[in-house]
């Protein structure tokens, strides 16, 4: 096949560098992508449907599940309305400091994770600046599931306002316009009016929010506190599995989380793809 | 003209409210990085630094990250090259799988490469006969990073070079030009800001990757733990002001990653409003 494949893009094109480009990508995409993924299939075989049902089903891996989720479908939806509204501000209006909030909105993805875990595990304990504040009002974040919510909140605060802002800038002043003179409010204007433009652009950056929750390690563990059944989160358990040496264990467990990540990333990625379709007129 | 939610009512709320979330959720944690890192003086804070497993741990950040970058910034322009200038079956394939780090959970990347080059592993055993260990060492340190890191130049170039087209490549090589200098003289002034940005990306990533890393560097003291993991270490051990330190050296180099990307940014659209 790619002797074939070799043929045709040399026939086809005029520019150098095909052999050696496909060359240079298949040899890194097969040594560093699939084959250690193949490891993790080869690790599966080995195990029978009861033993790998046994695994998966275990009752504290279950509970990881249930946590996870739940945090991770807060974390998604806080940052679709924070993500929305900081993408508003910063493309609608003027103020001191805007490239600088703007450059700030990055930080997430820039600071490593475990940094971040350390720093919100120290400011929400209750000792810590946040902390004690709240800690009076019967609040406590750090150690609980909203520790691990607001952990996986931070790290995933780009994705939604990166998606959303070029939409919000490309939308013409005439889409307000007309809102505006049909006499509608500003709430019912932004419901009616903007909020469709940006929705696909929304559920994007809101879907990659919560897949990179679902997988987020580093910025949680320190928050979460690990007490089982309670706080533990399923890229924990894979971690704990490892430290005792269960590969097989842990494997299983990575299996789920390997394929429900991959499945909603197909997901944003077909329903993005839609909409790009039917934004120019069929030929996306 | 008029445009939705311009009264000035409306204007100060929203303002206000994203300025006071941004500096609840965004400055305040990196004002605390610095303050716990500073909290018993700058010569604690020097003190701190110059540890010698702190020293280790900045010295393997920097040999992981001098290895990961130049490899993905190879394989980044390979992969964009040919997926951007050729047609080919399978096209579409190549880069969905080169997504996949961006989809899979840290502490899984780490378990792949465990089960591959571990004891255990498919690899493990021959490396073991011929006394090479990946795993816990260095070698797996770095291979772990390249796998998490390894979408993000290519990821930068793709959709630029997509735009661009390959006509002024095609027109250099009626003329007469080579491979290497079709690329250096034509494509390369035209990708040059994507190439940086990606670079600059690669490289925050690079260092500051913890959950991959923490599977398969085995924190040995001052031989595997890189400086994310010598945090957690410092941090686990109740050395809260040395935990911070070390964070705090991570922290500056996001500040300095978003002050580049600023920059890179801002010269974009000064030429674009100059053209």
């Amino acid at each position: 096949m790619i002797a074939s494949t070799l043929r045709m893009g040399r026939q086809r094109r005029v520019l150098p560098g095909f052999g050696l480009s496909l060359g240079v990508s298949l040899t890194f995409i097969s040594l560093i992508l699939l084959l250690p993924l193949t490891s993790l299939v080869g690790q599966l075989a080995q195990l029978s449907a009861s033993q790998y049902w046994f695994l998966i089903t275990d009752p504290r891996i279950v509970a990881s599940y249930g946590v996870t989720l739940m945090a991770a479908v807060i974390a998604a939806l806080f940052n679709a309305v924070f993500g929305l509204l900081m993408a508003w501000v910063l493309v609608r209006y003027e103020f001191p400091g805007k490239r600088l909030v703007d450059a700030l909105m990055d930080l997430p993805f820039a600071l490593p994770t475990a940094v971040a875990g350390v720093t919100l595990a120290t400011l929400y304990s209750s000792s810590g600046w946040v902390g004690q504040l709240l800690e009076p009002l019967g609040i406590s974040v750090a150690y609980t599931w909203v520790g691990i919510a607001l952990a996986m909140a931070f790290t995933s605060i780009p994705f939604v306002v990166r998606t959303v802002q070029p939409v919000l800038e490309d939308l013409p002043a005439e889409v307000d316009e007309a809102a505006i003179t049909l006499g509608a409010k500003d709430a019912h204007a932004f419901r009616r009016v903007i909020l469709p433009h940006l929705w696909p652009a929304l559920v994007t950056g809101t879907g990659l929010a919560f897949v990179r929750s679902l997988g987020e390690f580093g910025a949680v563990i320190f928050i979460a506190g690990g007490k089982p059944y309670e706080t533990e989160i399923t890229s924990l358990m894979i971690f704990v599995k490892l430290q005792e040496y269960d590969y097989a264990g842990a494997s299983a467990v990575a299996s789920i989380v390997l394929a429900t990540s991959l499945a909603l990333l197909l997901a944003i990625n077909l329903w993005q793809g839609r909409f790009i379709k039917r934004l120019h007129g069929g030929r996306g | 003209m008029v445009r939705i939610g311009d009264a000035p009512r409306v204007k100060r709320l929203l303002i206000g409210i994203a300025l006071a979330l941004t500096a609840l959720f965004l400055v305040l944690p990196l004002v605390a990085i610095f303050a716990q890192a500073l909290m018993r003086g700058i010569d604690v804070y020097w003190h701190n630094l110059s540890d010698s497993y702190t020293v280790a741990a900045i010295g393997l950040t920097l040999l992981v990250t001098l290895l990961t970058v130049p490899v993905n910034l190879i394989f980044g322009v390979f992969l964009a090259w040919l997926v951007t200038r050729f047609e080919f079956p399978g096209r579409r394939l190549l880069q969905t799988l080169i997504d996949i780090p961006f989809a899979v959970s840290p502490v899984v990347a780490g378990l792949v490469y465990l089960l591959l080059y571990g004891r255990n592993g498919w690899l493990g055993g021959w490396l073991d006969s011929h006394d090479i260990q990946i795993m816990f060492a260095w070698p797996g340190i770095v291979l772990a990073t390249i796998f998490v890191t390894c979408p993000f130049v290519a990821r930068e170039l793709i959709p630029l070079m997509q735009a661009q087209g390959a006509r002024e490549e095609e027109a250099a090589v009626t003329l007469g030009a080579s491979g290497w200098t079709i690329f250096r003289r034509v494509t390369l002034p035209k990708i040059r800001h994507a190439l940086l940005y990606g670079v600059i990306l690669t490289n925050a990533r690079a260092v500051g990757e913890f959950g991959a890393v923490s599977v398969v560097a085995g924190a040995i003291r001052g031989q595997t733990n890189t400086l994310p993991l010598q945090v957690e270490q410092l941090y686990q051990d109740y050395n809260t002001v040395g935990a911070f330190t070390s964070a705090s050296l991570l922290a500056l180099l996001a500040l300095l990653t978003l002050a580049a990307k600023a920059a890179l940014e801002w010269r974009a659209a000064r030429r674009e409003t100059a053209t």
